[in-house]
């Protein structure tokens, strides 16, 4: 759970870096989740009008357009404002792209019962720039969600992977995914890069979901509570090679998802340090001292 | 006799046909009609499992030369390894 204030903690914020993802059950209450329902589907009918040329109609809460900042979507009475400006969702939020991000874009994802329709695994938008700023991907589900009741299915930790959407379409299956299913008012929020996918609902009940991508609009470093922080954060000895600590951020970065073995898990390693070196603001930190060896090294070709 | 190609994709751990397979992809050209394979855990557990099974391998991963600035960098799934089966459908 989010701290008290309901900003994330470093703890949390590290499984984020390592996972890609992080998890809330049932965190919006279920006054909210009933009455959403209804909202969704102004939206989604008004989506449909503007995507075919049409004019979107009155009725619901107005699109938000692309840069508009998230404090001015979904003004009041709209209940999908209300969702997204609940202490606990907001804390999520700042917590990862800082206060009032820009709204990107969103979508009202509804599969209706017995829908076949199954996606290959992708990654949203085109491939991304090579630094570590990172958007986030909201997904709110209203509604219970059984396990065939067509939930998300998504790989963790695929996040950091500099991949094409059309390229990791030939994996029909990755040891460790996850095919998401929940309580009522549960709220996932991804990095914009972890693989997904949307899945066939067999079930008899139509699925929703909403789903927001967000764009910090200040760097993303210390917004979290920082109550844990001084304690978890280690330095570049923390080594599994030499020294290493079991209660540390390294700790948290170091554990591999099934599908991440051998050798490789070493790079992911590498790219989850260079991630909370933005977060943190540190750029000495390090897991495993694999970019510090290399950097110790590199400083000596200036001495001579 | 008409013949068609089952084809099985594993990606392994590295890039020796003996480690573990971490991800998986089946297509069957027989229509249903050759060797099901199961769909919620991996078929073989390492490359080698599958020769042992009969299945032909037609691709395997070469190492490739980095480019200076991105070799710490992570993408695609690397190691690939593309195995054919051909079955008689006598149709």
């Amino acid at each position: 759970m989010p701290a008290s204030d309901h900003r994330l903690t470093t703890h949390e914020m590290a499984q984020f870096v390592a996972d890609g993802f992080l998890r809330f059950d049932a965190l919006v209450p279920a006054d909210i989740n009933q009455r959403v329902i209804e909202e969704l589907r102004l939206l989604e009918a008004k989506k449909i009008n503007l995507i075919v040329g049409l004019p979107p109609g009155d009725d619901g809460p107005p699109q938000p357009a692309s840069l508009t900042p998230l404090s001015q979507c979904y003004p009041q009475p709209s209940v999908l404002g209300t969702m997204l400006n609940l202490p606990q969702v907001q804390g999520i939020i700042v917590s990862l792209v800082g206060p009032d991000p820009l709204f990107d874009h969103d979508f009202v994802h509804r599969l209706p019962a017995g829908s076949e329709y199954q996606q290959h695994l992708h990654v949203d938008a085109v491939i991304d720039s090579p630094d570590p700023t990172f958007d986030i991907q909201l997904f709110y589900f209203p509604q219970d969600v059984a396990p065939d009741g067509g939930g998300t299915r998504f790989v963790p930790a695929t996040h950091l992977r500099r991949t094409r959407a059309e390229g990791v379409g030939r994996y029909q299956h990755i040891l460790g995914e996850q095919q998401y299913s929940g309580e009522a008012g549960t709220v996932m929020v991804f990095h914009h890069g972890l693989w997904h996918a949307g899945q066939p609902n067999p079930g008899d009940v139509d699925r929703w979901m909403y789903k927001v991508r967000l764009n910090p609009r200040v760097a993303q470093v210390g917004h979290w509570n920082m109550d844990d922080f001084d304690h978890m954060h280690n330095d570049a000895s923390d080594h599994t090679f030499a020294q290493m600590r079991h209660d540390s951020v390294a700790q948290i970065l170091r554990t591999l998802q099934p599908w991440q073995k051998g050798h490789e898990g070493r790079y992911e390693q590498m790219q989850r340090a260079r991630l909370w070196r933005y977060l943190s603001g540190d750029a000495t930190f390090d897991v495993d001292y694999y970019h510090t060896r290399i950097e110790q090294r590199g400083r000596l070709e200036g001495q001579h | 006799m008409p013949v068609r190609q089952q084809i099985l994709y594993l990606w392994l751990a590295e890039g020796a046909l003996d480690t573990e397979t971490i991800a998986w992809a089946f297509h069957d050209g027989t229509q249903g009609k050759g060797p099901p394979l199961p769909d919620t855990q991996p078929p073989y557990a390492t490359g080698l499992a599958a020769l042992e099974q009969g299945w032909c391998l037609i691709q395997s991963p070469a190492p490739y030369a980095l480019h200076p600035g991105t070799e710490h960098e992570v993408s695609y799934l690397a190691n690939e390894f593309v195995f054919e089966q051909r079955i008689d459908t006598n149709d």
